[in-house]
């Protein structure tokens, strides 16, 4: 797993239902677009709802391959959108908790996966349970998704603090989701920031950064796409919002 | 009673299921020839009447009798005989129910165990007796200290459990925290004019939101935290953590210095 730039992204959020899935698909899409091998591995293992939002009923998931009953090459399957998922799939239940047997696993997947495609994208749940915590462990980059709601940005804050204090992490992308004006990605980063400086870096080695990685304006066709099943980013393509998914593929891939 | 169902628990609420049930043991009965006593009507009769519970009104043998008795025995079979708690099954149902509303709700929920510390101690010093005083009024002490929607349960010998449903992450040390307190201040009296006074450890752990858990794996996380408030010296609350209790009151303010979030106050 010598890969010249990080290509193992897990994308995580201090809380649920601030549009970490949604992301996670249409920079997929993104990314693909503009010629990248993608795969989004359904990490949320507890309540997996990628096949929801790509509208896909697959026959093997991650769970045929975890209990043996399926062979992994045969759970990747093509998404629309031009990219590749791994589900995770209903009967996952035992798996959200994290045992030695689910991290070896999971580690096992992933390294049989990684040399395949130009970007992992993994789809973890919210959260710091010990599930996610793993999970975000296995990639080389960090992306959190906040919305500039208070419970959002602190529990985007927990997790940060803890990723910096468990993991080591130094390096935190951000995505700031649902944005009411252009610019607030930028404070929502600063304000962010101020506080990791006087209360998580001092305790560490390095001091931890946060990257605006860009925002997302609150968009209602972002609604709509989500109730339809769809990906922004093709039904919609013109829409602000998959503009703004469009620019982070690029930055992503820009480095 | 060892072979109560517990889906009993189900029927008890289906009132038609329920009814349509007792026609068919009652045509069962008639079918086979089988005298009364084949439904074991006397043993249930004569275990409530142990429990000192008044035997069902109405007609016996009607419907509303049976029900009256099936109810009796339910709630019988889900409490513990000394303190009146819920039992360790009664408990496990609730779990069960508290995850499935957490998984469609998002909703907090917490679940507490503890148990007395040193409680053999009490034993070998004052007694048995004097060890049932000790459990009935560390019963009484957590009833008091938690809402009517609250599950407290009697799971083991000195061994309890607490279901806190919708209790928000930044509540969960408050309220374990009155509970050792509370247990820890209540003079017991164990002999004529001897007092006692015991303490309880005491894990938790939310319900992972979202997600549909088990009853097993929620109890082995709060058991892990009970464990860890134990090791670290007993009489202390030590609560699994949450993205919320991970962040102080002043990293808050500082996080929401700007006045960028004041439409939201």
């Amino acid at each position: 797993m010598s890969l010249p730039e990080p290509h193992i992204t897990a994308i995580t959020s201090g809380k649920g239902g601030v549009g970490k899935t949604f992301i996670a698909a249409n920079l997929a899409a993104a990314l693909a677009r503009q010629g990248r091998r993608v795969l989004v591995l359904d990490a949320d293992l507890g309540l997996a709802n990628l096949d929801v939002v790509l509208n896909l009923f697959p026959k093997i998931t991650l769970h045929d391959v975890f209990s043996g009953k399926a062979v992994l090459a045969d759970a990747i399957l093509p998404a629309p959108g031009g990219f590749h998922v791994l589900l995770a799939g209903s009967g996952m239940v035992e798996y959200s908790r994290m045992t030695p047997e689910v991290r070896e696993q999971l580690q096992k997947v992933i390294d049989e996966v990684a040399p395949q495609f130009d970007h992992v994208l993994l789809d973890t749940g919210a959260g710091i349970s010990d599930v996610v915590l793993y999970t975000v462990s296995l990639a080389h980059e960090v992306l959190i998704v906040a919305t500039p709601e208070p419970t959002s940005l602190t529990d985007a804050y927990a997790t940060i603090k803890v990723l910096a204090t468990t993991q080591g992490r130094r390096v935190v992308k951000l995505v700031v989701n649902q944005a009411r004006r252009p610019g607030e990605g930028r404070t929502v980063r600063q304000q962010l920031q101020q506080v990791l400086d006087r209360y998580v870096s001092p305790t560490l080695d390095t001091p931890v950064r946060l990257d605006l990685l860009g925002e997302l304006p609150s968009d209602p066709a972002v609604r709509e796409a989500v109730i339809k099943r769809q990906l922004l980013l093709e039904h919609m393509p013109g829409t602000p919002a998959a503009i703004g998914l469009v620019s982070l593929a690029t930055k992503m891939i820009d480095g | 009673m060892q072979g109560l169902n517990p889906s009993l628990l189900l029927l008890r609420h289906n009132k038609p299921l329920l009814d349509s049930c007792y026609i068919l043991l009652e045509r069962h009965r008639l079918d086979q020839a089988l005298p009364p006593t084949e439904l074991r009507l006397e043993v249930a009769l004569q275990l409530l009447r142990q429990a000192g519970v008044a035997e069902p009104a109405g007609v016996p043998g009607s419907p509303a009798w049976l029900q009256g008795l099936v109810d009796a025995l339910v709630d019988l079979s889900s409490r513990d005989p000394m303190t009146g708690l819920a039992n360790r099954r009664s408990f496990e149902v609730a779990l069960a129910r508290e995850i499935d509303r957490v998984a469609r709700s998002g909703e907090a929920a917490l679940l507490l165990v503890m148990d007395i510390d040193h409680f053999k101690r009490v034993n070998d010093t004052w007694g048995h007796a004097a060890g049932d005083g000790v459990i009935k009024a560390v019963s009484g002490a957590l009833l008091e200290c938690v809402r009517p929607m609250d599950l407290v349960a009697r799971t083991g010998g000195e061994e309890f459990a607490i279901v806190l449903p919708n209790c928000p992450a930044a509540f969960g040390e408050t309220v374990a925290e009155r509970v050792r307190r509370r247990v820890e201040h209540m003079p017991i009296t164990v002999a004529p004019r001897q007092h006692i006074q015991v303490t309880v450890s005491i894990g938790g752990a939310y319900a992972p939101q979202w997600v549909r858990s088990t009853t097993h794996l929620w109890i082995e996380r709060a058991d892990q935290q009970l464990y860890r408030a134990k090791a670290q010296g007993r009489n202390l609350v030590s609560l699994e953590p949450t993205a919320v209790s991970l962040v102080s009151t002043e990293e808050k303010r500082l996080l929401f210095e700007t006045s960028q979030f004041l439409d939201f106050e």
